[in-house]
Formats: C-alpha cells, structure tokens, sequence
C-alpha cells in the first residue's frame, strides 16, 4: 500500500512541475537578449583596455565592431513580437500534463513494473535464510567456506550436486570441476559434471557434455548415466539408430532391476527402438534419475509424487515459468493422470496469457508434448 | 520499494521528457512566456526523478538486493563497499542510466543558470536536450532496464568482471560520460539555433563554456582510460587504436576543433554556420561511440555488453538524431546569418587551419575504425586496422598542426603578421634546434626520426612560453613589471599557453615510450636476477595470498641499480572464484616520469613464472601532457570575462578581406 502511496506523490509532483509554470501570469520574464551581451562586451572593452590587455587603436576597432552589430540587434528586436499569454494554450499544456503523466508513467510501469515484489537486501535476505530456508543457507555457508578454501575436494563434492538439483547449473558445472580437480577424477563425477553442463545448455547434449561422458564410460564402461546420455546425444544428433543400439546394449547388460530401466526404455520408444518386454514407465526429470537410483519401488513412487506436488504448489506462486509448467504437464501425462495434466494446462495458459513471448513457448512445449495440435 | 520506487521515477522522467519534448516548442512557436517556461520546471524535475532512480540503483548495489535482476548479475555480496558503488555503471544497464542522469544534469544546469539566455531560445535548447533524453528513456526502459527483478532471488550474485574491479572504474566512466553527454548541450544549442533559424550574440557565449567543460572531462576522461589499461591489462600498452578508443578520440577531435570554432564565434562572431555544423558533428560522434561501445558490434577487450536488439535500437536513435539534424543544418544552415570577415593570415584564420586539421585527423580515425566495421557487414570478411595505419595518416596530419599551434596566440585577429609571430618565435625555434642536436648527440646512432619529434615537442613548449613572454614583455621592461602584467593577464591566456604546452609534454612522452622502451620477457624462478635499463631485479619469492572476493598469487622483487637497493616491486596474479577469472595486477615503480613496470604470466610446471619487465623512459608525461592541457581548459573555463577579440585596425582599406564562410 505504501508503494501506491509513494507513487502517488511522485506523479503528483511530476504533474506539478509542468502546472506551476503555467500558472505563473505572464511576467515579463523575458530572459537575456542580444543587446545586453554586446552592452556588456563594450563594458569589458574599457576594462581590457584600463588593465593594459589591448590598446587604444585595438579598443577603437573593437568598439566600433559591436557597436554596429549593437544596433543591429536593437534594429532587430524591435521588430520580433512580443512575448503573449494565451489562456486556450496553456489550458491545453495542463490537460496534457494532467492526463498524460499519468497515462504514460502506468502505462510503462504496469508492463515492466513489478510492484508486488519488495526489496530483499543482504541483511534482509540472511536472516529469512535461518528460519525458512536451512537448505539454501547451508549451501550459502559451504560456499562461503570453499571461497576461503578452495582446495577442499570433499566440500565441492558435497556441494556440486546440490547445487545441480537447485538449478544453479553453471556454478555446479564450476563446483564438479574443482571436485574433480581436488577430489579425483571418477566415472560418476564425469557424468554428473556431463549432466550439468546439459542442464546449463538446457537440456542439449554440448560437445562439452558429451566429452565429459565420453571420459566417463571410458573409466567405467557400464556406467549408467554417461551411457544414458551418450545415447540421448546420438538422437540429437539425428542418429537414431545408434541412440537405439547404445540403449539396447545398456537394458540387455543391467540389472533386470535397475532404477534407470523405465527411463531407458521410454527413450528407446521414442526413437523407435524395440523395446524387450517389461513395463513402459514414466520419464523422470533427469536430475531426479541419481536420487532416484538407489530407492525401491514404493520409495520412488512416493518420491515422484512429492515432487510433483511440490513442483505444482510452486506453480501456484509463481506462474512465469514455462519449463516449469510444462514439466508438471509431462509428469501428469507419465504418472497417467490424464485429467491434472489438462487441468494443468489450462492452469499454464492463464498464468503466462498476457506475455506473448512465454505463452508462445508454452504452446511449442505442449505441442511437442503431444496433448493438443 | 526502493527497487520499485527507482523504476517508476525512471518513468516518470520519462513521462516529463516528452512534455518537455513538445509543449516548449509549441509555447515558442506561438510565443507564449508560460508554456517556454514549462521546460525549465520539467528539465529541474527530470533531473530529481532521474537522480532519484539513480540513486535507487546505487543503493540496491550497495545493499546487495539480488532480487534486482541487474545486481545479481553484477554484484557480490563480498565486493568491497566501493566496487559496490562503481559496478553500478560497470554494466551496461547502469552505465546507460548514468548516461541519462548526466544528460538530466546537464539540462538542469541548463535550466537553473539559462536566466540570461533569450527565452525562446532556453525552451528550444531544454526541447531538443528533452527529445535526446526521451530517446534514451526508451532504450533503457525497452532493451536495458536495470530495474527487472528476480521473483526468487538467488543467495549470491554472479560478481562484477574482475578486470573492471579498479579504481579506474570509479572514475574513467564518470568523466567520459561527462565529456560525451556534454557535447549534448552545444548540440541541442546548434538545433536550437537551427530552429529559430537565427544565431545570436547570447549563442555565442553559451556554446563555448559549456564545449569546454565537456572538453575537459572528455580529455582527462580518455587519459585516465588510458593509464588504466596500461596498468590494469598487464601489457604494458597505453593506447590500442581500439575502435573503442577510437569511440572516444573521435569526439575529442571534433570537440577540440568545435573549441576553437566556438572561439572565434563569441569572440569575432564568425565562422557561426560551421561552428553549428561542428557541434552536430561532435555530438553525433558522441552517439556513435555510445554506439559501438553498448551496441556490442565490436569485439574488443572493452566489450562486455553484447545483445543484437540493443545495437538495433541505439542504431534508429544514431539514424534519427544525426540524419536529423544534418537534413535540419542542410535545410535551414543558408537561412543563418553569416558572420564577420577575415583575412587568411589572421588568428580567424589559424584556427580555421586548425579545424581543418583537426577534423581531417578526425576523419582518418572515423574510417580507420569503421571501414573494418562496414567490410565485414558487407562482404563478411575480417581486417583489422590497427596501429601502422594510424601511424601513417594521423601523424602526418599531425605535425603540421602541432607546428603551427605555436603561430596560433602570436597573430592578432582579423588582419595577423605572419613573419612578426615568426619573429618572436625565433627563440622557440632555436630551442628546438637545441633539443634536436642534444637528442641527436646522445643517442647516436639511434632512431632518427625521434629527435625530430622531441624538437617539435620543445617548439610547442616553448612556443606556450614564449606568447606568454611576449604578452608581460619579459626582458624588455624591468621584471617587477613584467610580473604584475603576468598577474593582469586574462585567466584565458594562462589556460592557452597549458592547453598548449600540454600537447608538447605529451609528445614527449610518447616519443620517449616508444622509441627507448627496453624489456625483459622470459621465466624466472626464485632468486634469478633480470636486468632492465640498469636496474636489477630479483624475484625474492612467490606468496598466495587470500583478498575479500580473490585470491592472489604475489611475486616479490627487489629492485637493486649499481648495488643499491631502490625499492620492493609486488606484482600478482589474482583468481576470482566466482567469475572464475583471473586478472594481472601489474606492478609500477615511478622514478621521476619513467616507470618500471613488472606483470605476471603464467607459471610452468616447474616454479619458473612468466615475467614481463619494462622500462619505460619518461612514460609519465603522456598523462601529465593531456592533465596539463585539462588544467589550462579550467584556468580558461573559470574566467568568466566577456570575451572580446578586439581586431587589428587596418592600415589600408585596400587590404582584400576573406569571408568567414
């Protein structure tokens, strides 16, 4: 409320500044002319020549320059009209300012404005950080700590996954490295720096990326992750048949229980692969695939779920990310629950209707998605 | 609320620079007192909103508000207080809104000391100031507003570039802006004037001054610019013929031509309708190289903003602005009225020769730098054009105007006696010969053209004295005299004769840099000894060491010369971690104007590090030279007689007169 009130007065004495001059009745202010600088270039004449700076024939010539240019001016003046007050103008000029700095201030302000989002400084910010947000204050420490030490291996390999699954994917690329740098060089840490790389770049699979996966199965051959990825790279690139060979490969040599299965083997479908039987089960997002790796069944049931949920109330608050919405449209359609993932939809084209730009980018998404034409 | 409030006062100002855009002009059209005056209450109150939204920003950097999507992107909440403050317009979002907040100062100085301009002429000036300042509002608002927040702000910001956290960066914008925005006012005058279609004695004597001040802050803006490259990028370089730099140059010229123009305008009231060409083409440049430094076209060490709709965006304001005022100068320059007559040898006519090097010179730098630029878009091929194409077009335009700046002060106007300023030149003259032989002598067998170039430095120096000597008649009246005539002297002719001496000074230490530079480049472990110009130096060790947002590698070298120990020298390499930067913090050691100047490389597997070692001669000067002349534009600024060019009488009125135009 103390915001309006604010930009109230503000508006209030930008109006003002326009009103106050056309209120004053025409003085006759008139401001400088041409007759008083050469008044007072004939005046500095006799000081120079006083002071010794030029000489008496020097002083004459000058004198007799602005004396012609002198008259002139007056000659001049005289025939300019006269400075006139018109009541119908000003009348005008008050309407505009009235009404246009209003108009023009909302209307600029109300697109690019953000008037329900207060200030958050430093000190603010830490002292929310202890009550409501342990996670993210703990991560602030433990950056804090490997700014001072940055040789610490076992901090940056604490830290780098966290930082992956909080989005933060360009420091997580940093902090993979430094682990790998100080902590040494493992096939998961490969692949885990290889997926953040693909979530800094959006989901591509980067020649960066897959370098790092590359390293990866070259130390270890069945890891699953890189093998995964490297697969998903070959589609991207276009060469389906291979993405189809490396993931065939990967379902016959695992574990028949092996929590990356499902993921595998919707992939596999979708680049058109024969599939051996077993269950076609939803696609995690893939930062949840490690966390997921090790649950059972159940646990990774109920895991998804909270996810899921979590992901929607967020939605609720905040409803201007697109990839959000429609990763909460893609994991409806996968859990099966056809009619939360409409309604969801729905939810998405109201939260982003009045910026075209989001609104064409949820429309690609959905498309892709395949839930409408 | 500070975020928000700061948004919204940017709009605001917005909102008053377009009624100052239109309602001055309709008041002046239709002559009504009230209406002109609404450009002054506005031009105030902009510059309050403008001010305001500034300091919002300011504040929003120094609290860390990460909400704020622009500190989070330039800021750390472990940058010291002052990087704080100065990354405010280390960014292109911020610099953009300094740029408006000196464009709203300059137009509320304008407003608040205008009484004696006419005022019809005021409420053009403030318009046109008004139509410059929309423009820009537009662009930040649209492509640069560094008011868009973050709804979950992230708990730490991404810092400022590492190479930007210097002293240097407090001061070198500011001053820039100053001296590029500051050109805006001779403009918005020369548009004004256009307007009216009349020129007047009260023009004259506004448009100078203000020049002048935008000089200043220009010159000393480019010289600190400089000097921070030369210490901060660790090459040991001082000027680049960067297309940026050549962004900064090119208004410089111009505006030292328009200087000079604006100088025989309010003194002789001549040379009025080139005058107003020069201040369109000085601020034109200005927008140019705000142009190609925020427009990203240019790949260089100083571009750090790159976004193709901002380029597009400044581009319609470049096409707007300068093809509208040139159609405007073309349309209305015949209607101006001309001015005073002059013969071809006469101080009028020294400055014409001085402009028109000038803007030649200024001309080589334009295509220098923007036919790369133009052959790249066009056929997509990449040159670059760099130090030897400068050297062989901008110094031989060069020479002659340095020879002649000395005849300049010595001829009397309208009618000037070449051979008598020869004459009192005579012992400038004999100075440079001087120079030229004991340069010649001592560095036998050396560079030949260097020599050269230290006698034309003496000439000007000297040159600058000997106007002064001749103006208190040193040696031909009793000194007690000679020194109350040098106290009555005008303030003008002091800051004439350091403007001038300033270029001698600087060439001197250019020539010197250059020509008897001598370095080291190599590897050095601990305790190795490298030996530069007659100093030895010995790396003592290398330390780590932890700063507030880096962490630094420092090498240690004691400096010995024929035994004696000179001083501890501390360059170091520093590590940025949140960037992932590095940056090279070169180490200087000042003895007299010659500095010795150590930087870091890398280091090798084996402890060795990469060093780079110069010595360079009388180095210095280059910066004192452009301060000197800063210092002589004060001196001149500060005196605010009337200035009044009294003619030299003709002896005989057959004398054939030139037109001014």
């Amino acid at each position: 409320m103390t915001l309006w009130f604010v930009f109230a007065l503000m508006t209030v004495a930008a109006i003002f500044a326009v009103l106050w001059p056309l209120s004053r009745r025409g003085r006759a202010d008139s401001g400088g002319s041409e007759v008083v600088v050469y008044r007072d270039q004939l005046a500095e004449i006799d000081r120079d020549m006083a002071s010794g700076i030029i000489g008496a024939a020097e002083a004459d010539a000058a004198r007799i320059e602005i004396s012609r240019r002198l008259l002139a001016a007056a000659d001049q003046s005289g025939r300019d009209a006269p400075v006139t007050g018109s009541l119908t103008l000003r009348r005008a000029a008050a309407i505009v300012a009235l009404v246009g700095v209003p108009v023009i201030a909302s209307g600029f302000y109300l697109a690019l404005g953000s008037p329900r989002l207060g200030d958050f400084p430093l000190v603010e910010r830490s002292r929310v950080a202890d009550a409501n947000q342990p996670l993210a204050n703990l991560v602030a420490q433990v950056e804090a700590h490997l700014e001072k030490n940055p040789t610490d291996g076992r901090g940056w390999t604490v830290l780098a996954p966290v930082l992956s699954r909080l989005g933060r994917y360009d420091d997580a690329v940093r902090a993979y490295r430094n682990a790998i740098t100080y902590a040494g060089e493992t096939a998961d840490r490969r692949a885990d720096l290889g997926e953040a790389l693909l979530g800094s770049a959006g989901g591509v699979v980067t020649a960066d990326a897959k370098t790092e996966f590359e390293r990866a199965v070259a130390l270890n051959g069945d890891d699953a992750k890189a093998n995964y990825f490297l697969g998903l790279a070959a589609e991207q690139d276009g060469r389906k048949a291979d993405a189809a060979a490396l993931w065939q490969k990967m379902l016959a040599k695992g574990p028949s229980d092996a929590p990356w299965r499902p993921l595998v083997q919707a992939a596999l479908v979708r680049v058109g692969g024969t599939v051996p039987a077993g269950v076609s089960a939803p696609a995690l997002p893939d930062g949840a695939m490690a966390a997921a790796k090790d649950m059972s069944e159940a646990d990774r049931g109920t895991m998804i779920q909270g996810m899921v949920d979590r992901l929607a109330t967020r939605l609720k608050t905040n409803g201007d990310d697109v990839d959000g919405w429609l990763r909460l449209v893609r994991a409806y359609l996968v859990m099966g629950e056809r009619d939360k993932a409409i309604s969801a939809q729905a939810d998405a084209r109201q939260a982003v209707a009045n910026n075209a730009d989001r609104l064409r980018q949820l429309n690609e998404g959905l498309k892709n998605l395949g839930l409408d034409g | 609320m500070i975020a928000e409030s700061g948004h919204y006062a940017l709009v605001l100002a917005l909102a008053l620079a377009l009624i100052q855009s239109i309602v001055p002009i309709v008041g002046a059209r239709w002559r009504d007192a009230a209406l002109m005056n609404v450009a002054r209450s506005t031009a105030l109150a902009q510059l309050l909103f403008v001010g305001a939204s500034f300091a919002a920003l300011v504040t929003l950097h120094v609290t860390s508000d990460f909400s704020v999507a622009n500190v989070y992107e330039n800021s750390h909440s472990l940058k010291p207080l002052l990087y704080k403050i100065t990354g405010v317009w280390g960014n292109h979002e911020g610099s953009m809104l300094l740029w408006v907040s000196i464009l709203a100062l300059f137009g509320g100085l304008v407003a608040a000391f205008g009484n004696n301009l006419p005022l019809s002429l005021r409420a053009h000036v403030l318009a046109v100031q008004a139509w410059v300042a929309s423009a820009f509002y537009l662009f930040i608002l649209i492509t640069s507003n560094p008011f868009l927040r973050l709804a979950n702000p992230p708990l730490e910001g991404r810092d400022l570039n590492p190479v930007l956290q210097d002293i240097g960066l407090a001061v070198h914008p500011p001053m820039l802006y100053l001296g590029y925005v500051g050109f805006s006012i001779s403009f918005s005058f020369a548009v004004a004037a256009l307007l009216e279609g009349k020129i007047d004695a009260a023009w004259a004597r506004w448009v100078r001054p203000w020049t002048l001040m935008a000089w200043i802050f220009l010159t000393l803006g480019i010289a600190m610019g400089s000097y921070w490259a030369y210490y901060e990028l660790g090459w040991g370089g001082w000027w680049f013929w960067d297309p940026v730099e050549n962004a900064s140059l090119m208004p410089w010229l111009a505006g030292t031509a328009l200087l000079h123009s604006a100088l025989v305008m309010e003194k002789r009231n001549a040379l009025k309708v080139w005058t107003v060409l020069l201040s369109i083409l000085t601020f034109s440049l200005s927008l140019l190289g705000t142009f190609l430094v925020r427009s990203g076209v240019l790949t260089s060490v100083h571009a750090f903003a790159t976004d193709p709709t901002r380029g597009v965006f400044i581009l319609l304001i470049l096409f707007v602005f300068i093809g509208g005022s040139l159609s405007l100068y073309a349309w209305r320059a015949p209607a101006l009225k001309q001015g005073g007559l002059f013969a071809p040898i006469s101080r009028e006519g020294a400055l014409v020769l001085n402009n028109l090097l000038l803007t030649t010179a200024c001309a080589t730098v334009f295509i220098g730098t923007l036919y790369p630029l133009a052959l790249e878009v066009l056929t997509g091929e990449k040159i670059s054009v760099g130090a030897p194409f400068f050297n062989f077009t901008f110094a031989p335009l060069f020479v002659p105007l340095l020879l002649a700046v000395p005849f300049g002060p010595l001829l009397a106007w309208k009618r000037g006696d070449l051979l008598g300023a020869a004459q009192r030149l005579m012992v400038a003259g004999i100075a440079a010969l001087v120079a030229i032989a004991v340069v010649l002598a001592w560095t036998y067998g050396g560079a030949t053209l260097a020599p050269l170039a230290i006698g034309l430095a003496a000439f000007v120096i000297m040159g600058a004295l000997c106007d002064l000597a001749e103006r208190i008649a040193l040696f031909r009246i009793p000194l007690s005299l000679s020194l109350r005539r040098a106290r009555g002297l005008p303030r003008a002719t002091w800051g004439t004769a350091f403007a001038h001496a300033g270029l001698g000074v600087a060439l001197i230490g250019i020539v010197c840099e250059t020509t008897w530079n001598s370095e080291y480049i190599g590897s050095m472990k601990p305790d190795d000894v490298a030996k530069v110009a007659g100093y030895e130096l010995r790396l003592d060790g290398l330390n780590p060491r932890q700063g507030p947002n880096f962490r630094e590698m420092v090498a240690q070298f004691t400096v010995t010369r024929d035994g004696d120990k000179v001083s501890v020298m501390t360059p170091s390499k520093r590590n940025f971690t949140t960037r992932g930067a590095s940056t090279t913090e070169a180490a200087l050691l000042t003895r007299g104007a010659s500095q010795l100047y150590i930087s870091l490389g890398d280091t090798s597997a084996d402890g060795a590090i990469a060093v780079r070692i110069y010595h360079k001669p009388l180095v210095l000067m280059i910066w004192w030279g452009p301060v000197l002349m800063a210092f002589g534009g004060m001196l001149s600024l500060s005196d605010r007689r009337l200035r009044v060019g009294a003619p030299k009488p003709a002896k005989s009125a057959a004398r054939a007169l030139q037109a001014a135009e």
